[in-house]
């Protein structure tokens, strides 16, 4: 009933998420118990009914496109980790020339 | 003549405006409570005790310059700690957002600023929200002031804690399964999750978007109509918030029923319920019948797998709200490497607590790609039958009358260690999130000398009729106290 171990950590990898491994051990537990429970709904026959994403009668709500005033720009940066020149610092994303 | 602190919304309102108190003696008497019982409770993370008194004074100013105030006017009031407070840390009770102090108020938080309320603090819950007993803070547990070595119920029981122990005359929650809901009956509070868009979003830390709503948690339902009329409307900000006209909430307070039909759906009476709470809620329905409302019972037969629907809808929603927590823009950040990848799952290990951790994994496992059909869009389309189910209910009643929860307020650290037994707490409240329809709880007594809360459900829209049941139980309730 539990996932495996390396299913785990294929799920931890996709969520960028660092994990132990007594939590790989105990969430490829509980996750197995949890959907587990879960298998009720197939049960259901759900052939013909569509799915609801959201429950409100609204659809493509919009807004003039007009400028208008927002934050200050060191308020936006004051919770920053790490800047330079007025910008968010962040480690190199693709590998050099 | 009661402790200041004690005062409801109203009563405070109309000692204000008559000049008998002023609003620093109020909002001194709140704080002085907090001193006396926050030791013990743990309401709080944060109080703002300069602010709170330099509001107080500004209310007062406005008094003494003979302005009409408005009902929240010099009233003292807590903010659950996943709202954002320009300049006033707001942690979601998480590591990661142990700093984090908002450029910007909440809309929520505006209009009551605006409206002239004192903020006395920010208060506990489970990590952004995940939770139904507060124990999943990463700061301490909160305690239910009815007894101490009981759970207020989550993830909203810092802000239900606070109003029982009057350390805040009134608060605010967010109710995404039904963390409003369920720390009001296990706290003995009025509390309300709005129909879904009523209340707007903007700067509520999301944690499943189209489930999450914020509410009112009162010590009565008059003060729950007050709170509710100041933070509801549209809001450009947020483009899921109803432009439907706002009503006065308080001209609903009718204490009226006669004729109004009531549905009681025996899905909600689950098994396993404890006794002393199906009592406790089928007397009070039976006082609603003995008022004059045409009660009988009905079914909603898909109510039973609502649960895991929402424990699939929930935290998938999450596992992608909760990206943005990548160490970059604000928040704990771990960078030892220098490696963007690493220091994100870094950052993510160290900053998150297991509810949530374990919540991101099951949300980002039933939308990877094989799971996504399985789970998912299964979920998806239970949603519609459990809409269905509520839509066909609201053709034959005006509400529906169930209970909130299958039990009183359970031990601290009882169903911590199990988390599908905490799961199911949320029983009989996440249906209301999965359908975008009101549920208003108010106290109906108690089980094992706790509270329990009577839960009331309307549709979408339906908050004065709520509003309207709630006030004729309470007044009912009153008057046979006067009267013993």
């Amino acid at each position: 009933m539990a996932i495996s171990r390396e299913e785990v950590i294929h799920v931890a990898t996709l969520a960028r998420l660092g994990l132990t491994d007594e939590e790989i051990a105990l969430f490829g537990e509980q996750l197995g118990s949890i959907l587990h429970h879960m298998e009720s709904l197939s049960e259901l026959d759900l052939s013909g009914i569509p799915p609801t994403a959201q429950v409100i009668p609204l659809r493509n709500v919009e807004r003039p496109d007009e400028v208008r005033p927002s934050l200050p720009h060191s308020d936006v940066m004051a919770n920053a980790p790490r800047r330079e020149d007025g910008c968010f610092r962040v480690a190199p994303v693709f590998e050099g020339p | 003549m009661a402790d200041l602190h004690e005062l409801t919304i109203h009563d405070a309102h109309d000692r204000l405006r008559r000049r008998e108190i002023s609003a620093v003696e109020l909002t001194r008497s709140v704080l002085e409570q907090v001193d006396r019982r926050d030791g013990e409770i743990r309401a709080y993370l944060t109080t703002t005790r300069d602010l709170a008194l330099a509001q107080a004074e500004m209310a007062d100013q406005a008094i003494a310059r003979g302005e009409q105030i408005g009902p929240l006017a010099g009233i003292p009031m807590a903010i659950k700690d996943n709202m954002c407070t320009a300049g006033v840390r707001t942690t979601c009770g998480s590591r990661i957002l142990h700093s984090f102090v908002p450029p910007y108020d909440a809309t929520v938080v505006r209009r009551l600023r605006g409206a002239g309320a004192v903020l006395v603090g920010k208060t506990n819950l489970d990590e952004f929200a995940m939770g139904s007993s507060t124990e999943h803070s990463a700061f301490h547990v909160t305690a239910n002031p009815r007894d101490l070595s009981r759970v207020p119920g989550g993830s909203s029981g810092g802000s239900a804690a606070a109003v029982a122990a009057d350390e805040a005359i009134f608060a605010l929650g967010s109710d995404t399964g039904g963390s409003v809901r369920l720390p009001a009956s296990f706290c003995g509070v009025v509390g309300l999750k709005p129909t879904y868009g009523r209340v707007s979003r903007y700067g509520l830390v999301a944690f499943a978007s189209s489930l999450d709503q914020i509410g009112p948690l009162t010590k009565d339902v008059t003060d729950c109509a007050l709170v509710l009329s100041a933070i509801a409307g549209h809001d450009p900000c947020d483009s899921t918030s109803l432009d439907w006209p706002v009503p006065d909430y308080a001209r609903s307070l009718v204490p009226e029923i006669r004729g109004l039909r009531i549905g009681v759906p025996k899905e909600y009476f689950v098994p396993g319920m404890q006794p002393g709470v199906e009592a406790a809620v089928r007397a009070a329905i039976g006082k609603l019948a003995e008022m004059g409302a045409e009660v009988a019972e009905t079914s909603l037969p898909h109510t039973r797998y609502a649960l895991d629907a929402y424990y699939i809808i929930a935290p998938a929603e999450a596992s992608a709200n909760l990206a943005r927590y990548d160490g970059v823009k604000y928040g704990l950040s771990l960078d030892e490497t220098g490696d963007v990848f690493a220091a994100m799952e870094r950052t993510r290990e160290a900053g998150f607590g297991p509810e949530v951790k374990r919540r991101i994994m099951l949300g980002t496992y039933t939308l990877c790609a094989g799971y996504y059909e399985a789970y998912y869009l299964r979920a998806q389309k239970v949603r519609t039958l459990i809409k269905q189910d509520f839509d066909l209910a609201f053709q034959r009643f005006d509400a529906l009358a169930v209970p909130t929860a299958p039990t009183v307020a359970f031990r601290l650290g009882e169903r911590i260690s199990d988390p599908l037994s905490m799961y199911l707490t949320d029983v009989c409240t996440v249906t209301v999130n999965i359908a975008g329809i009101p549920g208003l709880v108010v106290p109906c007594g108690e089980a094992e000398g706790l509270p329990v809360g009577l839960q009331m459900l309307g549709p979408a829209g339906g908050e004065e009729t709520l509003l309207r049941v709630g006030y004729a139980y309470e007044q009912s309730r009153q008057s046979r106290r006067r009267v013993s």
